[in-house]
């Protein structure tokens, strides 16, 4: 119940026999006009910080990311093949695809294959239809649209901060600061979280990025 | 660091015995939210109602918040079989000390109380205890015991299943130096936050204010609990 002190072959360490995994937190905020996405940057091999400045929002479309959480092999697996179908449909469409559009290929992928998958997906951008918005894939392959989406590990520990500071119809400069909190929060809690935060805005202009290093981070006056 | 209540059985979509509900197979469990706070003359501390077996929940009006001396407290998490016999062998303990003491006991000495029971049956026990409490050496202190048995002193803590998601809330809204009722309310609202999400605590919202002058109870029902709902 406690966990073992050492793993079964002493020689070989922890780290090499682990899957490689985005322990993450990440999320995704609707706003009028686009969305605001963010994430931490771990990728972690048991105690092994494999990557620690990794980029877990991925380019889908041009005005549509998604964020991963769970395996990085079934994430990157799952996106790209995502990628491949969404741009396809779009040169079809000779149109910009839809937000729904997308989030609906992550559903069709993680449900028909949710014995052998994991991976926790939330998916948002913008489009001219519905505007700005996100919709959530997690583990097991269901779909929802919501205003607010947390994912990944560290996102238990901000459901009561995310519960209380959303108020519908923020601007974006209040979504980026609402993004960026609970994640420095999470991330200071969630061992399987953490580096920097990388955050992205996502409109009818285009996309704008932005990367949050350690020392700049909001710090909050803790126990 | 939480103090998690995890299911006593791997949850199966059929039973073995299809006439035997789910609920009379589990151990009862205050998976629960509970936590405590210091501030310069005492603590608050407050805890959910709600105790289960399985899914069903056994009582809704549960009292979380343990006395164990005049002015010391425990708030309990896990089994509930487990922490009402560590907090009466520890309420007798500590009675007999304080009686040959000739003194009232430091909340210190009944954390430590709490700590070399559940280290020493750490094994056998799922107990989760945050103890709280007044004294006249130290004024209100705070002493998380979680399950293992290990004791820190905190300004702030929080336990039981429902903790995880009031970590960040925690975080971003305590400051040193807040008032009694300022703790009063950062408590009723992270215990509303807890019991909305998570699906082991609800219920009501029990709270208390231990000081020099004494003990304050309060209750918080269900409708007169803060909203946060976005939906």
């Amino acid at each position: 119940r406690f966990g073992q002190l050492s793993s079964g072959s002493d020689m070989a360490p922890d780290w090499t026999m682990k899957e490689v995994s985005t322990g993450t937190t990440i999320m995704a905020v609707e706003y009028d006009g686009g969305v605001v996405i963010g994430a931490d940057s771990r990728t972690t091999t048991g105690a092994y910080i494999a990557n620690r400045v990794t980029d877990k929002l991925t380019p889908i479309h041009d005005r549509i990311f998604c964020c991963r959480s769970g395996s990085a092999a079934d994430t990157q697996a799952i996106a790209d093949v995502v990628t491949y179908q969404l741009g396809f449909h779009s040169i079809e469409l000779d149109e910009a695809p839809l937000v729904q559009t997308a989030a609906n290929l992550f559903k069709a992928s993680c449900y028909r294959y949710r014995e052998e998958l994991m991976a926790g997906i939330i998916v948002a951008g913008w489009d001219k239809r519905r505007g700005g918005q996100v919709y959530t894939v997690p583990v097991g392959g269901m779909l929802v649209r919501q205003p607010v989406s947390v994912g990944g590990s560290g996102s238990t520990y901000i459901y009561g901060y995310m519960d209380s500071n959303y108020k519908p119809n923020m601007t974006k400069d209040q979504c980026l600061r609402l993004v960026s909190g609970a994640l420095s929060l999470a991330m200071e809690r969630d061992g399987s979280s953490g580096g920097v935060v990388r955050l992205a805005a996502i409109s009818e202009t285009g996309v704008d990025r932005q990367v949050i290093l350690g020392n700049q981070l909001p710090k909050w006056s803790t126990a | 660091m939480a103090a998690y209540m995890s299911a006593g059985r791997s949850e199966n979509a059929f039973s073995t015995h299809d006439f035997v509900p789910e609920w009379a197979q589990e151990e009862v469990s205050t998976g629960t939210t509970i936590m405590a706070v210091e501030f310069d003359g005492g603590v608050v501390i407050g805890a959910d109602s709600r105790t289960t077996t399985g899914a069903y929940i056994a009582n809704r009006v549960t009292d979380k918040l343990t006395p164990i001396h005049d002015h010391i407290f425990c708030c309990r998490s896990g089994s509930a079989a487990d922490t009402q016999a560590v907090a009466d062998a520890v309420t007798y303990q500590l009675g007999f000390h304080s009686i040959e003491l000739d003194e009232p006991p430091l909340v210190q000495t009944a954390a430590n109380l709490f700590q070399q029971m559940c280290y020493r049956y750490r094994e056998e026990l799922m107990a989760g205890i945050i103890v709280a409490g007044w004294d006249k050496r130290r004024g209100g202190q705070v002493y998380t015991v979680p399950m293992g048995g290990m004791i820190v002193r905190q300004p702030v803590s929080v336990g039981g299943s429902g903790s995880s998601y009031i970590y960040g809330f925690m975080d971003s809204n305590y400051k040193p130096g807040m008032t009694k009722e300022e703790c009063l309310h950062f408590c009723t609202q992270a215990l509303a936050l807890a019991m909305e999400r998570d699906g082991s605590s609800g219920g009501v919202a029990r709270l208390a204010a231990i000081t020099e002058e004494g003990l304050e109870r309060r209750v918080v029902l269900g409708h007169q609990l803060p909203k946060f709902s976005n939906t």
